[in-house]
Formats: C-alpha cells, sequence, structure tokens
C-alpha cells in the first residue's frame, strides 16, 4: 500500500532526523563540556526508541514485536522482554527458559488493563544464576483496549524500573494506535472503492430502461439485445471478487454500455472510434478505470442539442506501460474550475469530476502518485483524458 | 548497389505491414480488442530470436568447424522446449512484464531486483557484440565498406529506429520480419540444393579446393597455411614482398599475407586456410568432435548447456509472453515457436556444407559470416544471382534490425526503470547500451560473430535461469540464496566472456572453460542458489504459497469469466 510506505518512510525520516538531532546536541554539549554522560543517556534513549518506532508501526505482530523488542530491551536494561497480545506469545527476547509461563502470567493484565509486577508466581528453574526472578507486565493499549502485554523481567523488582517500563509501554501503546490508524485509512479507501464498484449510476439504469421500454413494440428484436446487453454490463459491474480485470474485459464493458448510450441517442448523434494496440489487452487494470471515464464524457460533454458527439478510445503500447487516452469533442470545461473541483473533491457542484477524481485517486494509490490522470480541457474545446497503466502489476501483494 | 535494393526492400515491407497492421480505426470495440494469437505472437518471437549471428553466423561456423557446430542451432530449437516446459506458463500467471519484476514480486526484495537488472543488462550487451560486428561483416561484404564503419552505420541505423519510437514492439512487424527471414532462407535453400544436385560437379569428401578460378582479397594481414603447394598469380605483399600479377610458387606451410593483397588461385587448387582454422578433409569435417578443437565432447555439453538453458533469459523474448492473455496461450505460442525456429535452423547447417563447397576461400580470408551473402553468385552467376543476394541480404538486415532493436529497446528499458524512468532517461539508456558492445567490438579478437554470441547464453543460463526455473519450482527459494546465486553464477561467466573478448583464443581446459563456461558456472549457480537458500530457510519470503499458487493454478480455475 503506497500510504502505509509513505508513513513508514516518514516514520523513518524522523527517526533520522531525531537521531541526527540528539547527536548534534551530543556533540555540541561535549564541546563545551557539561553534562556530556547524560546527554548521551538522552541521545541513545532517543535513538533507540526512533528505531523501534519503524518497525511497530507495522502493528503488532510476530516480526514487529521481534525487532522492536531487541531495541526496547537495552532501553528498559533489563535481560528479558516478552510481548505479547491477547492470545499468544508474540516474541521471547533474551534467554529460553520461562517463556512458557508468560502469557499466565500476563492474563490479569490483560483483562484488567493494568500493570503488575510478580514476584513469587515465577517458576523456580533452579539455577541460581538465573535472571528471572522479577517479572513486571504491562498493558498495551489501543484506543483504550487492551491489545496486549509488554514484560520485563529482572533479578530484582525496582520502583524505577517499573515506571520507565510503564512509560515504554505507553509509547509503544502509542506507535500501535498509529499503525491502526494507517491500516484504518487503507480500509476506508478500500471501502469507498467496493462502493463505486457497486454503483452503477442510477441515471444510467433509469435511461437505458426507459430506452429499451421504447423499442420493445417498435424493434422488439433489438429490445431483446438491449436487454441482454443491459443484464452483461450489470453482472461485469456487480461480478469479480478481485480488484483487478484485463484492459480488454474493460473495453467490453463500454462496448455494452456504448450500445446502450447509442440506442438512447442514436447512432448518428453519438459516434465512437477505438484504436487499440492489441499488445496492451492483456494488461491489468483496476476494475472499472475506463467505463466511469466514458460515463463521464457522455454524461457531461454531451451537450443537450448536440448533433453530433465523437468518443473516441486509443491505447497505444509504451514499453513497460500501456499508454490509454479518451477524447471527446463535447462542450469541455475550464481547466480552472476542474482543477478546483478535484482538488476539493466537492460532490456538491456539477457532477463531473466526481467519477474523474475517483479514478485518479484510484490509480494514485494502486500505482503510485506519478500515475494519476491527465486531463487536457477547455471551453468549447472537449476534453482528452490520459492515463498510463504499467505492464506489471505484481509490485502489489501476489495473489 | 545490393545493399541498397535489399534495404528498398525492407524498408517497403516494413512500410506495408505497418500500415497494415495498425491498430484498426474500427467504430466495432468489440473486433478492435481481439488479442493477439498465440499464431500471430509467435511468429514475432521467432522473428525476434532469429539474429543476424544465427542468420548469417551460423552457416560461417558449419563452414569453418563442421559437425559439431549442428548442436547450435539444435541448441536454439530446443532451448525453446525447455523454456516452453519450465517457464512460460507460469511466468504468464504471475503478471510480470519483464525478468526483473519478476523477482522483485517473487521475491518481495529490492536487491534481487537489481541483481537481475544488471545481468539483463550484461546479457543485453554480449548479445549486441555479435550483432553489431556480424552486421559490420555483413555490410562490408555487399558494399565494399570497411568493417568498423559498417559497423558504425549498423549502430546509427539502429540508433535511429529505437529513439524515433519506430521499431518498438508491435507484434505484427516483427511477425512479418519473421516470414521474411524464413524466405530468404528456404527460397534460396531449396534452388541451391537443386543445382548442387544437378550438376553434381562437387567432390565432398575432399579437403576444400577451388572449382574454378578464383582471385581472393585478403580483407585483414593474417597468416594462410597450404597443405599442397599451389602456383598463384598475387598482387600486393605476400611472406613480406611485393608482387605485380606475376606467378608464384607458393610451398605447403604458413605464409603471411597483408592486407589487400590479391591472390588469383587455378581450378582445382586446394583451399589455404587462414591459421586461425585447422584444416579439415570432407569426412572428417562432418564427423562430430574432429574440429582440432580444445576438449570437444566437454565443450559440445557446454554450449548446449548455455544455449539449452540460457533461452529463458533474453530479455527481449520474455516481454514478448505478455501479449498472451493467460497462461494456456502463453504456452501455446512457445510450442508454436519450437516449430518455427525448428523449420528455420535446417538451414544454416544446409549453407554451411554448400559455403564448403561453392565459397571455400572463406576459409582463407576467415570472413566466415559472408557464406550466405556469396553464396547466390557463386551456384547461379548473373542475374538470378543478384536477385536471390537481394533476398538473402533482405532477410539479413531485417534479422540485424529485429533483433537488435529488440534487445536494445528491452535493456535500455531495464536500465531506465534503475535511473527511474521517463522518455529522456529511457534514450540516454538506449546510447549507453549501443555504445558499449561497440566500443567491446572494437577491442574485440574474436573473428565469427556467432562465437561470442554463447557468452550471451552462458550468463543468461548461470545467472538467469537458476532463478527463473527455482523461483518458479521451488518452494524455499530465499532473497539471499537468489542473489548469492545469480552473482555465482553470472559473475563467472561474465568474467569468462569478457576474458575471451579481450585476450583471445587460449588453449587446454582453462581455454575450454573460458570459451564455453556454462559446463562449470550453471551448476554452480543451482548449487549456490539452492545452498544458500537452505543456510537462510528462516527468510523464505511470507507470501511464497500465493506466489506459487498464482503461478501453477490455471487462471480458469481462479476466475469465473463469462462465456
Amino acid at each position: 500500500m503506497l500510504v502505509t510506505s509513505a508513513d513508514a518512510l516518514l516514520a523513518a525520516a524522523s527517526a533520522v532526523t531525531v537521531g541526527a538531532a540528539g547527536w548534534s546536541l551530543c556533540a555540541m554539549r561535549q564541546h563545551t563540556g557539561r553534562g556530556a554522560l547524560a546527554d548521551e543517556a538522552t541521545f541513545s534513549a532517543l535513538h533507540t526508541v526512533s528505531v523501534a518506532s519503524t518497525s511497530l508501526r507495522a502493528g503488532l505482530t510476530e516480526d514487529s514485536a521481534r525487532k522492536a523488542v531487541r531495541h526496547l530491551r537495552h532501553l528498559l536494561g533489563v535481560p528479558v522482554v516478552a510481548v505479547t497480545d491477547t492470545e499468544r506469545l508474540l516474541v521471547w527476547e533474551g534467554g529460553i527458559a520461562h517463556s512458557d509461563s508468560t502469557l499466565r502470567l500476563a492474563e490479569p493484565v490483560l483483562t484488567a488493563g493494568r500493570p503488575r509486577v510478580i514476584v513469587r508466581e515465577l517458576d523456580p528453574c533452579g539455577d541460581p544464576g538465573c535472571q528471572v526472578r522479577v517479572a513486571m507486565i504491562a498493558p498495551l493499549t489501543i484506543d483504550g483496549r487492551v491489545a496486549g502485554a509488554l514484560a520485563a523481567y529482572t533479578e530484582k523488582a525496582r520502583f524505577q524500573r517499573l515506571r520507565i517500563l510503564g512509560e515504554v509501554a505507553r509509547w509503544m501503546s502509542g506507535q500501535l494506535e498509529l499503525a491502526e490508524l494507517d491500516s484504518s485509512k487503507a480500509r476506508l479507501m478500500e471501502a469507498e472503492m467496493r462502493a463505486l464498484r457497486a454503483q452503477i449510476s442510477p441515471h444510467f439504469v433509469y435511461n437505458s430502461l426507459t430506452t429499451i421500454a421504447s423499442f420493445v413494440r417498435t424493434d422488439p428484436e433489438r429490445a431483446r439485445e438491449l436487454v441482454l446487453d443491459f443484464a452483461d454490463f450489470a453482472r461485469y459491474s456487480f461480478r469479480n471478487p478481485r480488484d483487478f480485470t484485463t484492459l480488454a474485459e474493460e473495453l467490453r464493458s463500454i462496448d455494452r454500455y456504448l450500445l446502450l448510450e447509442r440506442a438512447r441517442f442514436g447512432d448518428e448523434r453519438l459516434r465512437f472510434s477505438v484504436e487499440i494496440a492489441p499488445e496492451v489487452l492483456p494488461v491489468a487494470v483496476p476494475f472499472l478505470s475506463l467505463q466511469p471515464l466514458v460515463e463521464n464524457a457522455i454524461r457531461h460533454g454531451m451537450e443537450c442539442g448536440m448533433q453530433r458527439f465523437h468518443v473516441r478510445i486509443v491505447a497505444r503500447d509504451a514499453g513497460a506501460e500501456a499508454a490509454i487516452s479518451l477524447e471527446d469533442d463535447g462542450v469541455g470545461m475550464d481547466p480552472d474550475k476542474l482543477r478546483s473541483l478535484l482538488e476539493t473533491g466537492d460532490g456538491s457542484g456539477p457532477a463531473r469530476g466526481i467519477g474523474l477524481l475517483n479514478v485518479d485517486d484510484r490509480l494514485r494509490q494502486v500505482y503510485g502518485e506519478e500515475y494519476g490522470l491527465v486531463i487536457e480541457t477547455a471551453v468549447g474545446a472537449g476534453m482528452k483524458v490520459s492515463l498510463r497503466v504499467p505492464k506489471c502489476h505484481t509490485g502489489l501483494s501476489p495473489g | 548497389m545490393i545493399a541498397v535494393l535489399a534495404l528498398a526492400l525492407l524498408a517497403a515491407s516494413l512500410v506495408g505491414v505497418s500500415v497494415r497492421t495498425r491498430p484498426a480505426r474500427a467504430s466495432d470495440l468489440y473486433a478492435a480488442s481481439r488479442e493477439v494469437s498465440p499464431w500471430w505472437n509467435a511468429s514475432a518471437i521467432s522473428g525476434e530470436y532469429i539474429s543476424a549471428a544465427a542468420f548469417l553466423g551460423m552457416a560461417g561456423l558449419v563452414l569453418a568447424y563442421g559437425a559439431d557446430m549442428l548442436w547450435l542451432p539444435i541448441g536454439a530449437a530446443a532451448g525453446h522446449v525447455v523454456l516452453l516446459t519450465l517457464v512460460t506458463a507460469p511466468l504468464r500467471r504471475s503478471g510480470a512484464y519483464t525478468l526483473s519484476d519478476f523477482a522483485a514480486w517473487r521475491l518481495g526484495s529490492r536487491t534481487v531486483r537489481h541483481a537481475v537488472s544488471g545481468c539483463v543488462v550484461i546479457i543485453g550487451w554480449f548479445y549486441l557484440l555479435p550483432q553489431f560486428q556480424g552486421a559490420g561483416v555483413t555490410l562490408s561484404v555487399i558494399s565494399g565498406l570497411p568493417v568498423w564503419s559498417g559497423g558504425v552505420v549498423v549502430v546509427l541505423a539502429v540508433a535511429a529506429l529505437v529513439l524515433s519510437g519506430g521499431m518498438r514492439s508491435i507484434t505484427g512487424v516483427q511477425a512479418v520480419q519473421f516470414w521474411l527471414k524464413l524466405i530468404a532462407v528456404v527460397v534460396p535453400g531449396l534452388i541451391f540444393l537443386a543445382i548442387w544436385r544437378l550438376q553434381n560437379d562437387a567432390d565432398v569428401a575432399r579437403t576444400p579446393y577451388f572449382h574454378r578460378p578464383t582471385t581472393v582479397t585478403a580483407g585483414a594481414s593474417a597468416g594462410i597455411q597450404l597443405t599442397t603447394p599451389a602456383v598463384v598469380a598475387v598482387r600486393g605483399v605476400l611472406d613480406g614482398r611485393r608482387h605485380h600479377g606475376e606467378r608464384v610458387l607458393l610451398a605447403a606451410g604458413t605464409h603471411r599475407v597483408r592486407s589487400g593483397a590479391r591472390l588469383r588461385f587455378p581450378a582445382g587448387a586446394a583451399v589455404p586456410h587462414t591459421s586461425r582454422l585447422a584444416l579439415l578433409r570432407g569426412d572428417r569435417w562432418a564427423t562430430p568432435f574432429a574440429g582440432g578443437r580444445n576438449h570437444p565432447l566437454a565443450a559440445t555439453y557446454s554450449v548446449l548447456l548455455a544455449v539449452l538453458l540460457g533461452t529463458m533469459g533474453l530479455p527481449h523474448l520474455i516481454v514478448r509472453f505478455y501479449s498472451n492473455a493467460c497462461g494456456r496461450t502463453a504456452r501455446r505460442t512457445a510450442s508454436l515457436v519450437v516449430l518455427m525456429l525448428a523449420t528455420f535452423c535446417l538451414f544454416p547447417a544446409l549453407f554451411g556444407a554448400l559455403g564448403r563447397l561453392y565459397t571455400p576461400e572463406l576459409l582463407m580470408t576467415g570472413e566466415t559470416d559472408a557464406t550466405l551473402l556469396m553464396l547466390p553468385h557463386r551456384i547461379l552467376p548473373g542475374l538470378a544471382g543478384d536477385l536471390l543476394t537481394i533476398l538473402v541480404a533482405t532477410g539479413a538486415f531485417a534479422a540485424f534490425a529485429s533483433t537488435s532493436c529488440g534487445v536494445v529497446v528491452a535493456v535500455s528499458g531495464t536500465l531506465s526503470q534503475g535511473f527511474g524512468g521517463g522518455t529522456t532517461r529511457f534514450r540516454l539508456a538506449a546510447l549507453v547500451t549501443m555504445a558499449v558492445p561497440l566500443v567491446l567490438a572494437a577491442l574485440t579478437c574474436a573473428p565469427q560473430s556467432t562465437a561470442l554470441i554463447t557468452l550471451a547464453f552462458s550468463v543468461a543460463a548461470s545467472s538467469l535461469c537458476p532463478l527463473l526455473v527455482l523461483g518458479v519450482w521451488w518452494w524455499r527459494l530465499t532473497p539471499a540464496g537468489a542473489v548469492a546465486g545469480v552473482l555465482a553464477g553470472g559473475g563467472p561467466a561474465t568474467a569468462a566472456g569478457l576474458v575471451r573478448i579481450l585476450s583471445g583464443q587460449r588453449t587446454g581446459w582453462l581455454g575450454m572453460l573460458i570459451e564455453q563456461p556454462a559446463l562449470v558456472t550453471v551448476p554452480l549457480g543451482f548449487g549456490v542458489m539452492i545452498a544458500v537458500s537452505l543456510l537462510t530457510r528462516s527468510s523464505v519470503p511470507a507470501h511464497t504459497s500465493r506466489a506459487m499458487a498464482r503461478m501453477h493454478v490455471p487462471e480458469e480455475a481462479t476466475s469465473e469469466r463469462p462465456a
């Protein structure tokens, strides 16, 4: 996901900044010769924290916990650190013995959400050098709900250490909340995408049905064909559990869409031409990424009373990418108005732009910021929407 | 003249094709969204595979070294069988466009991606080197220009084609070029065969000899060796003495000719050989392992291994399978490619054998790449010979243009992707892609273009082949293992290639291994990749199962398609 990776980058960058700031601070103070030791400690603490935060931003998983705990053990100054979620032990860092009792000891912390110090309940292992004698366990909370526990084991319980543990657990909770935010942001985008997918424009449904109705008596055969086209189009829009389809299938859906629209406007008024390089037909494109553009062109580019309206679809092979463009000779639009419409994402004005905006968002989300729509238009000069699609779409997660 | 006519013919055919195959301005979307058929795509792949080296060089090698070289065309066709069996369909299902894409997706690592991209670039350079060299020779043979200027002309032509955006990956153009090339060998091949059988004037079993009085011009200063004494009319410098057309008795043994010397041999004289080639009687020439080469059995296995396994690492071929809609059509395409290439590969051997009979002086000048271009005139003097030469030259230019442009586009795409992409960077990368092999071609000591083409195959077979095969079929491949294997296999193969280019031939086992390293480097690549993967067992990418499922489960099973 682009969003996540951008945030991770941000976190890494901030980590580096914190580190650099700490270092320069430290260097300055050393120069003056005072308090160098305390600064060194501050620096190393900050550095550890910033390094660990990067991995925690992936959420509370075995992998992230393992990476973070490695650093946190030094920060806490204890021989053994463990992290659990609500069901199992995620990581046990330092030694092997005693790890099986962690979840049992953490149980009260997970239910009550309050830190706990355990001195007696630990099973003695008989090893006189064993450092696992006292367990201090603090809860990790996300939005007030306990999501796991951080446990530190030492030889002796000390109040200072318990306080440090509490602070570290709180900081970890903060990072985990941020991670949760990241994933909910991604989920929101996904939900929006699904909503759009499920949505055939109600205007289109109404118009198609009235058009078909008008043919039922005069030309029943054609009406029957149109009903079948409508059914096919609807099936395409509802179907497909995956997020991707091929350019060929997307074009077929556009074909059905145009058949219905041409039945409504008449073959003479609504014309279209296509120029497709056969090499790019198997390219995977996000589901319903072109059809809304065609719909947008017809709904908003074709003014009432317009005698002729021409839509042109071109897909060319451009090395590792496919270059697709949709051009119409309709009324066009004021570029500044379009820009403000796209920037605000405001749906209240003339609805032109909502389809564009959504396609643009999804393309950027799937392929990266540089793959958005490029729109060329002016009042009365038609509109040309261009997009590029990388042929290889495996950069996403496989499957 | 011939060159101009041949170029005109090629240009005319290509313009005609590109007009016809340009995407139709149909108003019927359904017709416009018809995908490239396997037959058409297979023609395009075969078209891009048959390079100038295969078209011209293979005949030359058969002429010079005899039966051993038949493994090259056999390997070329068989390499596609391996590709078809192990890689095509899973690779297509993965959705990857280039090999770098595949590596990055399968192993989820940027380091692996960079390693693979590096390999692709090296393979591309090694592949272009013999192309430029062969094209230079071709041009100089038919136009009389010096070889270096031929090379430069050819690079300029490719630069113009690639930078102008022509010769991009238009399937139709490449497909027609294949049929053009096939016609350019089949028609002369059958005609020559018929004439040879009808005239029946050449004795195959003898050491090559001149059928009629023949004048040979030495293109470069070189040593020649004679088995029997011959009376020769010499104009130019021979053995350090200048002659002005007088007859000289050349004793058996080695003589030196200066560049530009013209020697006129009487009919029936045995053909002297350049000192780089061993003298072979006809029966020995037709017998395997008699060519006087280093450790011929091991070298043959090595070549075979390189060509068989290296085919899957050729970057410009792999991207073509993307034009197929699914794994099944990709596989059908690959099987058609095997048939098409097998048909084509019958002919270089035929031309090599005929060349031994009709153009034996090439054994003296060493320019065996020119065999196919000189044969028509020798067998059919006059207008018919001219016409056939034009046909062959057209095929040669088509072979050169399609392969070189395909490789340049693929390599510069990979290079520019590494620098961030974009048209300007692509053009810059294209120039770099062409400059490096041009410089190498200037430095090289190896005479025959096809002898160098196995370099690219060796590198591909020892680096990208293990990655592809294990990536497609082995669950436990790890990023660290992949990188280690690619470096361990590709590194030595590349080093051997550079030594071979820059320092000429050697003898003994070392010489054999430098010439054909695949026998050692392929097992090394596989071994290191497997061993390091097993050692880093914990870092098997988390998505491996899903990746495997996507590659191996047919599309029909994973998505319900509308009828």
